[in-house]
């Protein structure tokens, strides 16, 4: 039996017929399609279920989604200010979408969305092309002042590209810092998960070995919890900042 | 041969990235306790920073494991 960690992360097509044909391109309906439908049902199901009997007194379900809205909401008002709230649907959007995948990603036998570069690049891009967009509306021209911080002329020459560059890699570690999470993190639990079963089938007093591996599998599984939820609002507090940036270039310090 | 060696040589080689981010993260939790040791009413507010300092230099180390897999799978 040959014991792949990194076969979970393979994306196959799930029909053996092409859905149609762009340019000569064939397009598949892959698992990774199927999940992120997946994961866009349940965080409509959650949210259309908890919203649907709303009382005064909130119930479990009501108060999960009130609590969730008034994260996010905290969130953008601390990291971009009050103005930055006409961008909550976007940030609450991202934020549910990469949490979902997240934990759903973290069930046994299912498919990370977010631990492919294609899906976390997609949402980065966007992130940075909303950021640059908004940035232009507001300021005009102007927005070019973000890469220009106060310092003497002198070191200016030596800031400006810095700070471009800096602005440029942005979608570049935005996205490869949620990837690379996702992707380590499930890959560990699998190397482990081989330890066990090499263990186990190797007889005798190793056999009970294989519980020590077994133990660290599940600590991990409660570590690999905290990074879904950590990284997800990591991911959604610097869409805020970005934007928040964009609105107030460097005013708000 | 001597190609895939060198590809594992390499790719062992990526994950000593890893020693920054340790030092980073470990820079990251320690300057938080001390501070809010010193003045806990101030350290929930801090939380925010706390975590984005984290994620911010758990990337770093993340990097090296990228470059380890593109030298391992290209």
């Amino acid at each position: 039996m040959k014991m792949d960690p990194m076969h979970q992360f393979a994306v196959e097509p799930l029909s053996a017929h092409p859905l149609l044909q762009i340019a000569g391109h064939p397009i598949y309906f892959t698992n990774q399609a199927l999940w992120m439908f997946i994961v866009v049902g349940a965080i409509s199901l959650f949210m259309v279920m908890a919203t649907s009997r709303r009382s005064l007194v909130p119930g479990r379900m009501q108060s999960m989604a009130e609590i969730s809205y008034e994260f996010v909401a905290n969130m953008i008002g601390t990291a971009s200010g009050e103005d930055g709230l006409r961008f909550f649907p976007f940030v609450f959007t991202i934020f549910m979408f990469v949490l979902f995948s997240n934990f759903l990603g973290l069930l046994p036998g299912s498919f990370t969305v977010t631990s492919q570069i294609a899906v976390t690049f997609g949402l980065a891009a966007f992130i940075i092309l909303l950021v640059i967009v908004t940035g232009f509306i507001h300021h005009g021209i102007g927005f070019l002042r973000l890469f220009v911080p106060k310092a003497p002329f002198i070191l200016l020459l030596l800031l400006v590209p810095i700070e471009i560059i800096s602005f440029m890699t942005r979608p570049i570690s935005l996205s490869v810092r949620l990837f690379a999470n996702m992707l380590a993190g499930h890959t560990m639990l699998k190397v482990f998960a081989s330890f066990v079963i090499m263990l186990g089938g190797a007889g005798g007093v190793l056999s009970l070995l294989s519980v020590a591996p077994f133990a660290l599998i599940v600590a991990i599984t409660a570590l690999e919890l905290l990074v879904a939820f950590l990284q997800a609002y990591v991911f959604a507090i610097l869409t805020c900042i970005y934007l928040g940036e964009a609105l107030h270039l460097h005013d708000h310090h | 041969m001597e190609l895939a060696a060198a590809k594992m040589i390499g790719a062992g080689l990526a994950c000593i990235a890893l020693v920054g981010a340790g030092i980073g993260i470990g820079n990251v939790f320690g300057s938080y306790l001390e501070g809010a040791l010193r003045n806990p009413g101030a350290a929930a507010t801090q939380t925010t920073n706390l975590l984005l300092g984290f994620a911010l230099c758990e990337a770093t180390g993340l990097f090296g494991l990228v470059i380890a897999l593109i030298i391992l799978f290209t």
